[in-house]
């Protein structure tokens, strides 16, 4: 075997959900660990907010996302896991006081909650259940 | 955290197998062959994504099986060094913390790089980071097992576990079994990194 390119291109995790869903869903026998992996990875994504996702939300929120000039790396992040707080923008985006003012920090977070709207509503709901506990 | 990688190689098809079309008999050899394993410098490979290209096949004398070159792209977990991930705690150790992602275990906080001051807990078996709540007191945020943690990836290392020649095949047989194919390094030392509980209402 012979590795032409390691790293040809990206995928989101929205991309590779999809994928390994297609492969359990076929009716085809799997030998050898494809089925081990393909579960395992499936039980981790349906947990991240890809799973809420769809085609369109992505391509439209990276669409609103562009003016901001975020490099590729920090878009996939965001993609992958929104973030809903300023302190995760932080985290995410390389000296982001430099390159963000506060301002388009608000805008990114309203663009993320507009998009993806599910994410938020989602830790609204463990903080209930943390409470009722 | 996922890629794609583009690779070569030469495929043998059973006979038994040539009542499949070549393309899925090909996917299935791929798929056995690489899926859940650690390609050197590559990843860990998740599943086949796409064929590329098919040459023709051939057989040669003395075998009858088809030998197929093929050119294809496989997903492969590699998150890039600085991503932001996150994880369960498997548990906590002298060496640090122990993250998994459920289909990859090999990710380690080393001490060095926890929430500043850190201290490990001989009876939990936990890292504690010792938060200094501003009034002189200090509040004890554990680290148990199950959690879920935000880290970023600092480092990764591959180690090569080839099987070795026959004259030293018992030490490198022990040594085998501790290597780690694909270590993934983490750091949760900044603001917004660690339990994710810890910046819950910031």
């Amino acid at each position: 075997m012979e590795i032409v390119n390691a790293n040809s291109a990206s995928l989101s995790n929205l991309e590779v959900f999809k994928h390994l869903q297609k492969i359990k869903d076929s009716k085809r026998k799997h030998r050898g660990q494809l089925a081990t992996i393909t579960y395992e990875t499936i039980r981790y994504l349906e947990n991240t907010p890809c799973a809420d996702e769809t085609n369109e939300s992505v391509k439209e929120c990276l669409k609103a996302l562009a003016p901001f000039n975020l490099n590729k790396t920090e878009m996939l992040m965001m993609i992958n896991s929104p973030p809903i707080t300023a302190l995760e923008i932080q985290l995410m985006v390389e000296e982001s006081e430099e390159r963000l003012t506060e301002e388009q920090v608000q805008e990114i977070l309203e663009i993320i909650v507009r998009y993806f709207p599910y994410v938020v509503m989602k830790e609204a709901d463990e903080e209930d259940n943390e409470s009722q506990e | 955290m996922f890629l794609l990688a583009e690779m070569k190689n030469v495929t043998r098809i059973l006979p038994e197998q040539f009542h499949m079309k070549l393309n899925d008999a090909i996917a299935g050899e791929l798929n056995e062959k690489l899926a859940n394993k650690v390609v050197l410098n590559v990843g860990l490979c998740i599943a086949l994504y796409d064929i590329l290209s098919l040459q023709e096949s051939y057989i040669f004398p003395g075998d009858g099986a088809s030998h197929t070159r093929v050119k294809f792209r496989f997903i492969v977990f590699r998150p890039f060094i600085e991503e932001i991930l996150v994880g369960r705690i498997r548990s906590c150790s002298q060496e640090g913390v122990h993250v998994t992602l459920g289909f990859f275990e090999d990710i380690v906080i080393p001490p060095t790089a926890l929430q500043h001051p850190s201290r490990f807990d001989e009876n939990e078996q936990a890292w504690v980071w010792e938060y200094d709540t501003g009034d002189g007191n200090k509040h004890d945020l554990f680290m148990d097992a199950g959690e879920i943690i935000r880290f970023r990836v600092t480092a990764e290392t591959f180690n090569e576990t080839c099987p070795a020649g026959p004259s030293s095949m018992q030490e490198t047989q022990e040594s085998n079994e501790n290597k780690i194919p694909y270590l993934l390094t983490g750091s949760i030392n900044e603001p917004g990194l660690g339990l994710l509980s810890w910046w819950k209402n910031m």
